[in-house]
């Protein structure tokens, strides 16, 4: 029955240019009922969700809601239909509090009676079991509260349809709990909840009804009680996958990189990184794990020389030659030095990779010094960018294509292979497969296994926990800037990680202490 | 299949970008559009006027080329406006905002006046020349990386900056012609060196403003191969993009910032030379005419491509000689002009539009 549901998509075709990102999607979500979207990186699902919420207009097909058609031209049009999206980046006012943020831009008479507006938010979270202080401004706030805050901006407005764009990317294992606890009120009470995510584990536990789209195609919808992992992965990918990580035994682990007590203070004065201390060993993956700000690229910037330390001591022991201390150096100092330290930053195309840049160019931001006086070589950079294309098999029209016109997967292959192209020592990635399909991350984590077995220190900071676990061979938790622990990843839980993460263990890890140290 | 029934309230244009648009489609285009512009500009003549366009755009031709002496004053005037767009592009490159080139110029040229006042008649030409030459270039460069050293000191907004750099650059000016008043009483510096034309660019071959030309022209080559081939070319990139990634590859931003700010405040500084030396043999506080902020209309239109910009300075003097003449023939007043270059600009700009975006009516049958 038609009406029973409270926002139908039918055929609904969006092309950008040659691009068909949605190719004839049919999706429902009935009242009371929460619909999980599932579908790798650039299979279509965030284009969708900005088509109901009015974003994109589609090319073809119709939408309805509570059984009408409806036209939405613009997010204006989908306010008062009832949808409310909450996306990924959150679009919140930094200096003003909740209360501000949640009746920004909305109609109401001239002087705004926050008290009042306060009430109504505490009544709203009482009803469905948030935790939100009206008063809090929003720069004070984790980004589980933040979450919080632009839930209830929808709530506010009425919306009875509500769209989550992989909401809990950037949350810890309790927090995601929480967060769903939420959700579950919120169908209980009679809304509809479409929930986007790749996270199958999360599809599983949450949903009731599974909605898989597979490049732009609808694949099909199934129950979640008749869904498996492994049922929901072929959906997908389109072909079955293992979901195994390999995880070969570190050999012969040798010291290569000793971190010391080192403590970074921001431009604001703020500690972000306190007394924090390991050992990175050759031939192992050291996973960091941490909620989302906790200190890792401060970590790992730091020791890059890409961050001013305040104090501490950073030494590095590159095979058959002397140890090197290198907290005092800067970035082109360690790699004048001959250091070979190689380091994939979180933010790649902000950082790492120069997006209009074709992948020549974006070769030579390691190499671009070498050459003549006043030349910069273009020639090595080019044989490069096509031997990485090759190994990595990078989908890309040519070297000279530009890298932000790259799938996700294959920006984070270019910037990948450009790292282990100089055969580093030491190498650390930020958060390797954030963005990226399921046989990307695969292969990546392939990659990083290579460079493992090949004696390189490894360190991975990682969002998923489930991958940290399955791929590390020791995480090191971070929280609020100070080493809550190391623990060994073949033994640990995701549990135990998650407590660490939130609660600083007894005053931090010091290197004696540390029980997981390899043999 | 069943035909797609629509709603009531399509809206009546999808606009989406365009994937890719050939190289001769979009010259298409944008010959489209200055075919537009014309047409436009035509009815705006009839409509305001009531003259022949055709008439008007035959003055305008001739006014700008029509006779040896016009090409080469177009020309020349082209070549100033090229070289301030090619000084600038450096820094623009780099999301320097760079709008001191006026100030810049006016330095360099007040260095080129001083030299040719107080050394003109007192040293050889091939010592002379040098002399001006690095003169200007030294002032423009110091003008220009002042603003550049409070930038990468103390992250100074740099468009404030340069932007007042300017108005004291003037008033140097003002308080220099004091000094090299000529005659007395005239408030004005007159023709330096008048007598001897000492510190005057000399014909090259017989070519009026040859040297102007060489000059010009192998420096905008030498600032294309800069830009694009060598390592300094690319940290200018770099820092451009993004600072993070700039820092990542360990670049020191603030070398850069200062590096390229001299070079683009030099070779201002060396426009200031070619308009002294090469052009007016004078100086007062109007010598550089607005060319330091037309340039980077120059430069931005061209996306920063050194032959783009050959092409546009060429343009716009070309429009702005034409100006003069139908002012003088029509009695027109001198905006007639500008209103066309106007015109011509807002089809130009207006068609990369249609060159990245697809435009579509609401098609009111189709195929379900």
């Amino acid at each position: 029955m038609r009406d029973a549901y409270a926002i139908e998509l039918r055929n609904i075709t969006k092309r950008f240019g040659k691009v068909v990102a949605n190719d004839g999607v049919n999706l429902s979500v009935r009242r009371g009922e929460i619909l999980a979207v599932l579908g790798e990186n650039g299979s279509g699902k965030t284009t969708l969700m900005n088509v109901i919420s009015g974003i994109y207009y589609p090319d073809e097909g119709q939408i309805f809601v509570h059984g009408e058609e409806v036209t939405i031209r613009s997010p204006k049009d989908a306010f008062p239909l009832g949808i409310g999206m909450i996306h990924q980046h959150f679009k919140l006012v930094d200096v003003l509090t909740a209360a501000e943020n949640i009746v920004l831009g909305l109609e109401g008479p001239t002087k705004l009676d926050i008290p009042a507006v306060a009430t109504r938010i505490s009544e709203l979270a009482d009803k469905y079991g948030f935790e939100i202080d009206p008063n809090k401004k929003i720069y004070e706030m984790s980004v589980s509260e933040k979450q919080t805050v632009e839930i209830m901006k929808m709530l506010y407005r009425g919306a009875n349809i509500l769209i989550l764009d992989e909401p809990t990317a950037v949350l810890t294992p309790q927090e995601t709990d929480a967060l769903f606890a939420v959700l579950r009120n919120m169908r209980d009470a009679g809304n509809a909840v479409i929930i986007i995510t790749h996270k199958l584990n999360e599809v599983l536990a949450l949903s009731d009804r599974v909605s898989v789209l597979h490049k732009g195609k609808y694949v099909g919808t199934v129950e979640t009680k008749d869904a498996t992992v492994e049922s929901l992965t072929e959906m997908m990918v389109g072909t079955k996958v293992t979901l195994d990580i390999d995880r070969p035994d570190p050999v012969d682990p040798q010291v290569r990189l000793v971190v010391k007590e080192i403590t970074c203070v921001n431009k604001e004065g703020v500690t972000t990184l306190d007394h924090a201390s390991f050992t990175a060993y050759g031939g192992e993956i050291l996973g960091i794990a941490g909620v989302a700000g906790s200190g890792q690229k401060e970590l790992l910037e730091s020791i890059a020389g890409l961050t001013p330390k305040e104090s501490g001591e950073i030494d590095f022991y590159p095979p058959d030659q002397p140890m090197q201390e290198i907290s005092k150096l800067s970035a082109v100092e360690i790699s004048r030095l001959g250091i070979k330290l190689s380091f994939v930053p979180e933010d790649r195309l902000g950082m790492g990779l120069v997006g209009p840049m074709d992948m020549i160019d974006n070769m030579m931001i390691r190499s671009y010094r070498k050459g003549g006086f006043f030349w910069a070589d273009r020639r090595s950079p080019r044989t490069l960018a096509e031997h990485v294309i090759g190994t990595l098999e990078i989908d890309t029209p040519g070297v000279t294509t530009p890298v932000g016109k790259l799938s996700g997967g294959n920006v984070q292959k270019v910037l990948v292979g450009r790292e282990i192209a100089s055969a580093p020592t030491v190498l650390m990635v930020a958060y390797p497969v954030r963005g990226l399909d399921i046989n990307s991350a695969y292969t990546i984590y392939a990659l990083l296994n290579v460079q493992k077995m090949r004696g390189v220190a490894v360190m991975c900071v990682g969002e998923d926990l489930d991958v940290l676990l399955a791929l590390c061979d020791r995480i090191l938790v971070l929280c609020d800037g100070r080493v809550a622990g190391i623990v060994d990843a073949r033994t640990a839980t995701k549990e135990q990680i998650g407590l660490m993460m939130t609660h600083t263990g007894k005053g931090g890890y010091r290197d004696g202490e540390d029980e997981t140290r390899p043999a | 299949m069943a035909r797609t029934k629509r709603g009531p309230h399509e809206p009546l244009i999808h606009i989406s970008r365009r994937a890719d648009c050939s190289l001769l489609r979009a010259m298409l285009v944008r010959l489209a559009a200055i075919v537009l512009a014309l047409v436009v500009c035509g009815v705006v003549i009839v409509a305001l006027t009531g003259l022949n366009p055709l008439e008007v755009y035959a003055g305008i031709i001739d006014g700008a080329v029509g006779s040896s002496r016009r090409l080469w004053v177009t020309i020349r005037d082209a070549l100033a406006l090229l070289l301030v767009g090619v000084a600038v592009a450096p820094a623009f490159k780099m999301r320097f905002w760079n709008v001191g080139g006026e100030g810049q110029i006016l330095v360099g040229a007040s260095a080129t006046a001083a030299v040719m006042i107080y050394m003109g008649d007192k040293v050889p030409a091939g010592v002379l020349f040098p002399c001006m030459i690095l003169a200007s270039m030294l002032a423009g460069l110091v003008w220009g990386a002042i603003p550049a050293l409070f930038k990468a000191g103390w992250n100074t907004n740099e468009t404030l900056f340069t932007l007042m750099m300017n108005y004291v650059a003037t008033q140097l000016v003002s308080f220099l012609i004091v000094f090299w008043e000529n005659p007395p009483g005239s408030n004005s510096v007159g023709l330096i060196n008048a007598s001897t034309n000492a510190g005057w660019l000399p014909k090259l071959g017989g070519w009026t403003y040859g040297w102007n030309l060489v000059i010009v022209v192998a420096l905008a080559a030498f600032m294309y191969v800069y830009m694009r081939y060598s390592k300094q070319g690319y940290e200018i990139a770099y820092v451009g993009q993004s600072v993070n990634t700039a820092r990542y590859a360990g670049i020191s931003v603030k070398k850069v910032i200062v590096r390229t700010m001299c070079i683009s405040g030099a070779l201002c500084g060396l426009a200031g030379f070619l308009l002294v030396s090469g052009a007016g043999h004078t100086i007062s506080t109007s010598l550089s005419g607005g060319r330091g902020f037309t340039a980077i209309v120059v430069a931005w239109l061209s996306k920063l491509n050194t032959f783009t910009m050959m092409v546009v300075s060429f343009l716009l003097t070309f429009m702005a000689k034409g100006a003069i003449q139908i002012a003088s023939q029509f009695n027109l007043n001198e905006n007639a002009s500008e209103i066309i270059t106007g015109i011509i600009l807002f089809f130009v700009l207006g068609c990369e539009f249609f060159i990245n975006y697809k435009v579509e009516f609401r098609r009111h049958r189709r195929e379900g």
